[in-house]
């Protein structure tokens, strides 16, 4: 069993389950007035000073939520709400073209059904947002745009991008900047007072921590209206009772895995490269997209021509290797990657890619098996894929 | 698998055999809305959520392929353009033909699969003969006639031996929650099951003559794609048939777009001509043959040429509309033996 898809969700940290562990035998409402409610208080307040302090914010500004999905449309909505009701002229969301679906899908509601106007920013080969295109745009819609988002490292093709830049281009016109940050956390430093942004989104599954939860981190000036109406747990911008185990266990795992990011990046890129270097070995004319070097230490990504991506993944899943292709829709039906096509790739190749992506579990023993399988595979899925082509 | 009871168990049973097998949902819908409004057929996303559930209460892989864009143009399209040409096509029996034996078969078969399963109700021998199910008002040995015996080498049908009862009664045992999914009837890619307002949304109207034999008009259609050989209801005739006795389509006729009707007594054939045949006997046999999915059998004399068949009735049989099959059997206690199929081009009285 080789598990390359540490990208989707990664093993739960020890410390992290042991957190969870402990915490949920425990009783108490964070809310609640009484000892075993401070009990639980104290523990949710900790971890927000852990997680500020791991990515530079203030404890003031961690804002614990259902996951990284809950974060984004918390920040492209309620900002966009916050906004057009300050000013209703500020009606425009400016966004990449290859932002994850949590991001993009949230965008077009407000489209949809909020009359937002949108600007979808191009990428270059590598995916990474253009930077003229930003300026040029915010330079065009000046005073109509709500807010801009763009995200820290793509969850796809694994590029970086160029967060600095964008955040200053906001920043100079007083304009609210989200980063969806949930590839880039533990993986590259994050530093969310450096980079001067409004909003950022983490999720605990990515980085060792539990599924379903997560935290937005929201500027202290920054006018956010809630999605979630109730309790005002949060800030009064996120309401529900408090996760006290999935906070206490995201926040050491939050905290494990930004202390450990050189460490980490550094065994993981190597063993990364070396997975790029077999699989071209096993696959002579496979295409790496992306950044060679701008990119997630555990992040490769491939197109394999001829190929369909999901029959490499039906494939290599029987000979028990689980990857990724881009995405699916909600019947399963195989999508060509939104991302490799916004990268310029005609949609034969936004067909046949494969994501692999590695974490603090990997080992070269994997690297054994999926170069073992993997030329197999890809001879099958061409000529099924010939198959394909003949026909249509 | 569909996302029913029948493909889940013989998945399950494949299984029991000792094959490793992976659970293929096929996505047939173009447009991926269709999947989340179909409230009917194939092809919602009810039915995907079944089947992947269905896979892993089996412990199988299930993964879903989209064969939408082939599915369109061999069955969907042909389906429109065969009512067009005034035949009466069996989209069920194409399906076979150029999607599950064929476009899943050969990408299975390229992938490194052996072979395709499904749940139809059909017996096959491991010499590749097709023989009907034991249960013969679920039997689909129809559709399948058309199998070629490369195709069915590459085919296994689990449930031939046993009744859809049994099959319904495993399912429940196996803990598989489709046990008591009703049966699906209709035609998958028409959801609201209105196969007139489907046709007349892709043809258009196309208004001419329903006449008599000798031509004189009785009435007047939309579209002579909304009429089926053998028809009795709908027709909305302006005058009375002479005899008082209800008018039948006897013919249709694209070119001059007309309908033809007549008396019940004129739907009689006495020969029936097939093209495309799909043959595994002598050139000439005596045989009985299907005329029409779940349609009663008759007995004839089927002779095989080179692309053309022609079955000579012993007995008249009624409605026979170019387009479908004509599934020729060879009576057998042990199950009633498939000889072959043809497509339905023309027929004599
Ligand atoms: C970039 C990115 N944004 C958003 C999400 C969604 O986060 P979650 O699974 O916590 O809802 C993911 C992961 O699935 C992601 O990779």
């Amino acid at each position: 069993m080789a598990y390359l898809d540490h990208a989707a969700t990664t093993p739960m940290l020890a410390e992290a389950l042991d957190a969870y562990v402990a915490a949920a035998r425990e009783v108490g409402n964070a809310s609640s007035l009484h000892a075993p409610g401070r009990r639980a208080r104290r523990l949710v307040e900790e971890s927000r000073e852990r997680v500020a302090a791991a990515l530079g914010a203030r404890p003031s500004e961690v804002i614990f939520t259902g996951g990284g999905t809950e974060s984004d449309n918390l920040a492209i909505k309620g900002m966009f709400w916050a906004r057009r009701a300050a000013d209703p002229r500020r009606t425009r969301v400016v966004a990449s073209a290859v932002e994850h679906h949590a991001v993009l899908d949230a965008v077009q509601w407000l489209a949809d059904h909020e009359g937002a106007e949108m600007t979808w920013l191009p990428v270059d080969g590598f995916g990474r947002v253009d930077i003229a295109a930003l300026e040029a745009a915010l330079d065009e819609y000046g005073d109509e745009v709500a807010l801009v988002t763009t995200m820290w490292a793509n969850n796809e093709v694994g590029t970086l991008q160029p967060v600095t830049g964008v955040a200053r281009l906001a920043a100079e016109r007083g304009i609210p900047y989200h980063t969806d940050a949930i590839q880039a956390v533990g993986q590259v430093p994050v530093d969310f007072a450096a980079l001067g942004c409004a909003a950022l989104t983490v999720t605990g599954h990515k980085l060792g921590g539990p599924v379903g939860v997560g935290a937005l981190l929201l500027g202290r000036e920054v006018a956010c209206m809630p999605l979630l109406h109730g309790g005002g747990q949060e800030r009064d911008v996120r309401s529900g009772t408090l996760d006290v185990p999935g906070i206490v266990a995201f926040a050491a795992a939050v905290e494990i895995s930004t202390k450990g990011q050189p460490e980490y990046a550094a065994r993981v890129a190597a063993l990364r490269d070396e997975l790029v270097d077999r699989v071209r070995a096993a696959v002579p004319d496979a295409i790496y997209n992306g950044d060679r070097d701008d990119r997630l230490p555990g992040n490769a990504h491939f197109s394999f021509p001829g190929c369909q991506g999901d029959a490499l993944l039906l494939l290599l899943d029987v000979a028990g290797i689980a990857c990724s292709t881009g995405s699916a829709c909600s019947a399963g039906v195989a999508q060509p990657s939104h991302v490799v096509l916004a990268m310029g790739a005609d949609e034969a190749r936004a067909r046949s890619t494969l994501r692999f992506t590695l974490g603090h579990t990997s080992t070269a023993a994997e690297l054994d098996e999926l170069v073992a399988a993997l030329p197999g595979a890809v001879e099958r899925a061409r000529r099924a894929g010939a198959i394909k082509s003949a026909r249509s | 698998m569909s996302g029913g009871v029948d493909s889940a168990v013989a998945a399950a049973r494949a299984v029991d055999a000792g094959h490793d097998v992976t659970g293929v949902h096929l996505a047939l819908a173009r447009n991926p809305q269709a999947y989340r409004s179909g409230a009917r057929g194939c092809c919602t996303l009810e039915d995907a959520r079944d089947a992947r559930r269905a896979a892993d209460v089996i412990g199988i892989p299930y993964y879903v392929w989209d064969l939408a864009d082939e599915f369109h143009a061999g069955v969907v399209a042909d389906f429109v353009a065969e009512y067009a040409a005034g035949r009466t096509p069996n989209p069920c029996l194409r399906c076979n033909e150029k999607i599950k034996f064929a476009a899943v078969l050969d990408r299975a078969l390229a992938l490194g699969f052996e072979a395709v399963v499904t749940g139809h109700h059909a017996r096959l021998e491991p010499a590749g003969r097709l023989r009907r199910s034991v249960d013969l008002a679920k039997d689909q040995s129809y559709v399948l006639g058309v199998l070629t015996a490369t195709q069915l080498r590459h085919s296994l049908f689990p449930l031939g031996g046993s009744t859809k009862a049994e099959v319904r009664a495993e399912a429940a045992r196996r803990g598989l929650a489709v046990a008591e999914k009703p049966d699906s009837h209709d035609i998958c890619f028409i959801a609201d099951g209105d196969t007139q307002a489907f046709l007349r949304r892709r043809l258009g109207d196309a208004p001419g003559d329903i006449v008599d034999g000798d031509g004189t008009v009785l009435g007047r259609h939309a579209g002579a794609y909304g009429y089926t050989v053998g028809q009795r209801r709908g027709l909305r005739l302006d005058r009375p048939a002479p005899d008082g006795r209800p008018r039948y389509v006897l013919s249709i006729t694209p070119v001059s777009n007309t309908v033809t009707v007549g008396p019940a007594a004129a739907l009689d054939v006495s020969t029936v001509y097939g093209d495309r045949p799909v043959w595994t006997a002598p050139d000439a046999v005596d045989c009985e043959v299907q005329l029409r999915a779940h349609g009663p059998t008759v007995p004839a004399e089927v002779r095989v040429t080179a692309g053309a068949l022609t079955a000579r009735l012993h007995r008249p049989a009624r409605g026979v509309a170019a387009g479908q099959a004509i599934v020729a059997y060879q009576p057998d206690p042990a199950g009633d033996l498939v000889l072959g199929s043809a497509t339905i081009t023309a027929t004599a009285g």
